[in-house]
């Protein structure tokens, strides 16, 4: 059996602080759900929703098809693990994986194996018989993931599992995480990261979230190619924003005549062009912007290159396979991207 | 650079033992002296003799001793249960509730004991509270007295035990007791195992509220120790001071393997 997670119109305040305004999404069941948001923005209040440590101000949580507003956490059937892994630290490995169990009681004859199947799964088979201390932090963070599967849970709630792990560890339980869930297609999985990478790499959805409030919500894809806001699109990888008019057949940007596609916006309109900088090429082609190269990173298999355009001096960010010769600063270049590159991010939804 | 703290070494243990000695090492010598001797006119003891211990550890002495032990032992186990259940409770409690029992248990370490005495000895000289002239009363000021070192410390403990395991815990079903039982006790145990080593020793060396209720079948070894000082039998006492300095201090390394056996990092 498997179950998603909904939320209903969830707000959550502390004291007079909003700190989750109204969330409406749905996690469909065996659905990975990355909430992606800068720290601070409500992801982790959000989790803690689900889980049952903060009472939502207004508004309903579900679990499947049943209303756990008003349960216990001990009552709500989830697995959880968070940055700090808050192993048991008077427990062996074994024990803290059988803890769910044996707290749920189940089967005594039955735990030894559904123990040795969590540890398994996550490789740490070997270390039954170890306390956690004895582990290292990228253990730890297998133990607790293994001690959360051994309850076999419908959903699974995971609060920035990776970001107390050395960037090297981190891409390697990585792709652990995505071969769990291809292991479990049935669990549901909610996934707090600030971490774009993480998100891209392992959501079947991302949710953007920013100042508690929920921004977007696509895949991967439809938020990395056509985001929907300013705020999306710079945080779902690197972006370009630029300002813009709306003109008949394109848009004008700084005095120059773009050609894209305006996707019906009116003319006239004051919007924000954004361009990925991997999709802007050097050189003359369509959309040429011509500018002064005001700073060079070198980053091995690319340059970027930071272009000042047009009167308004707007800096334009391009990445560009890694140049024979290193680009003078000062020196006049010209910059172009293809029309479909490019999307118009809708009038009036600037501001962060 | 050697030479030179190895110099700072040295003085801070010179420094050390001239305070260290005079302070609270001389006052514990001169007891054991005393309690080897048969006379101290001059300036040292004379009359080297083993005797005082033969008397310290047999007849009224011993049986002082097993009732100071049974006191001591029963008292901490009472005060480590209320103690904890009510720092439990007063953690679940709203700031105001707490702040009302952290006062109510203050009382009876700014109370002098003497007043606890009284307290007890008033309360319960009449029925239905009958206890007066039984091993009860003692016990149970003891209780009074060392709970509220219990109270504190694992109220202390409690503050800093982080709430991420209980949240782990209940996450994977586990229900508030079995929390209780599996989590949260387990990881106070250093904790606990702390404040019954302090009620322990609190309640071993009680006197001047156990002075104002003991029954004369049921009297403590500090109470033997001051009458047996008073009567003038100044090295039989030393004798069994030396005794109970050393039961205490046993039990109290005794409690303390445990404890680093509890402790987990
Ligand atoms: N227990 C709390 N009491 C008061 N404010 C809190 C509490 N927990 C979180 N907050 C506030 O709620 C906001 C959102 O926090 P959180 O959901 O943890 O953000 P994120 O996980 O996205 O970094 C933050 O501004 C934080 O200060
Ligand atoms: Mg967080």
């Amino acid at each position: 059996m498997s179950s998603g997670i909904r939320f209903e119109s969830v707000s959550v305040a502390y004291g007079k602080n909003v700190v989750l305004d109204s969330l409406d999404l749905t996690v469909e069941p065996g659905e990975v759900m990355a909430l992606l948001g800068p720290s601070g923005s409500g992801k982790t209040t959000a989790l803690r929703a689900v889980a049952g440590f903060v009472k939502p101000a207004s508004g309903r949580v579900f679990i499947g098809e049943r209303d756990v507003t008003a349960l216990p956490p001990y009552r709500r059937g989830i697995g959880m693990v968070v940055q700090q892994y808050a192993l048991f630290p008077h427990l062996r490995v074994e024990d803290n994986v059988a803890f769910g169990l044996k707290a749920q009681k189940v089967d005594k004859a039955e735990i030894p194996a559904r123990v040795a199947e969590a540890l398994e799964m996550t490789g740490m088979a070997s270390y039954a018989k170890r306390y956690p201390r004895e582990l290292s932090g990228g253990q730890q963070q297998r133990v607790a993931i293994a001690r959360a599967l051994a309850i076999r849970p419908n959903v699974l709630l995971l609060d920035e599992p990776l970001s107390a792990l050395d960037a090297q560890l981190r891409s390697g339980m990585l792709a652990e995480l995505a071969r769990l869930h291809r292991e479990l297609p049935d669990v549901s999985i909610l996934y707090v990261t600030h971490d774009q990478v993480e998100a891209l790499t392992l959501a079947d959805r991302i949710a953007v979230m920013d100042k508690a409030r929920l921004q977007d919500c696509g895949t991967p894809q439809e938020l990395y190619r056509r985001p929907r806001t300013e705020f999306t699109a710079s945080f779902v990888g690197n972006a370009n924003l630029l300002p813009v008019q709306v003109g008949a057949a394109g848009v004008r940007f700084d005095g120059v005549e773009l050609s894209v596609d305006t996707q019906g916006a009116a003319e006239g309109a004051s919007a924000t062009l954004c361009v990925r900088p991997h999709l802007v090429g050097l050189g003359e082609g369509p959309n040429a912007l011509r500018g002064t190269i005001s700073e060079v990173q070198w980053r091995g298999s690319t340059h970027r290159l930071y272009v000042e355009v047009g009167e308004g001096r707007h800096r334009v960010k391009a990445d560009v396979r890694e140049l024979r010769e290193t680009p003078v600063l000062g020196e006049d270049v010209v910059l172009h991207f293809a029309a479909e590159d490019a999307v118009l991010l809708g009038a009036g939804v600037s501001g962060g | 650079m050697l030479v030179h703290s190895r110099t700072g070494k040295w003085a801070t243990w010179v420094v050390f033992f001239l305070l260290f000695l005079p302070l609270f090492a001389l006052p514990l010598l001169v007891i054991l002296t005393a309690s080897f001797s048969t006379h101290w006119s001059g300036a040292f003891p004379s009359g080297p003799t083993v005797e005082n211990y033969g008397a310290a550890v047999r007849g009224e002495s011993l049986q002082a001793l097993t009732t100071s032990l049974v006191t001591a032992l029963a008292a901490s186990v009472l005060a480590l249960t209320f103690g904890s259940w009510a720092a439990l409770a007063a953690a679940a409690l709203k700031k105001g509730g707490k702040r009302a029992l952290d006062a109510l248990f203050m009382l009876p370490v700014a109370v002098p004991s003497v007043v606890v005495g009284l307290a007890v000895l008033v309360a319960f000289s009449q029925p239905p509270f009958l206890l007066n002239g039984t091993r009860w009363i003692v016990i149970l000021a003891h209780t009074i007295l060392v709970t509220a070192f219990a109270y504190q410390s694992v109220s202390a403990a409690i503050v800093r035990l982080d709430p991420m395991y209980e949240q782990a815990a209940a996450s994977l079903g586990a229900r508030p007791s079995y929390v209780l039982w599996r989590v949260k006790l387990p990881l106070l145990l250093p904790s606990l195992n702390a404040a019954a080593g302090l009620c322990f020793a609190l309640s071993m060396g009680e006197l001047s509220a156990t002075m104002m209720l003991y029954p004369p079948d049921w009297m403590p070894l500090p109470v033997q120790i001051f009458t047996a000082t008073d009567r003038g039998s100044l090295f039989a006492g030393s004798a069994v001071a030396v005794v109970l300095m050393g039961t205490t201090l046993l039990v109290l390394l005794a409690v303390s393997r445990i404890r680093t056996k509890a402790s987990f990092r």
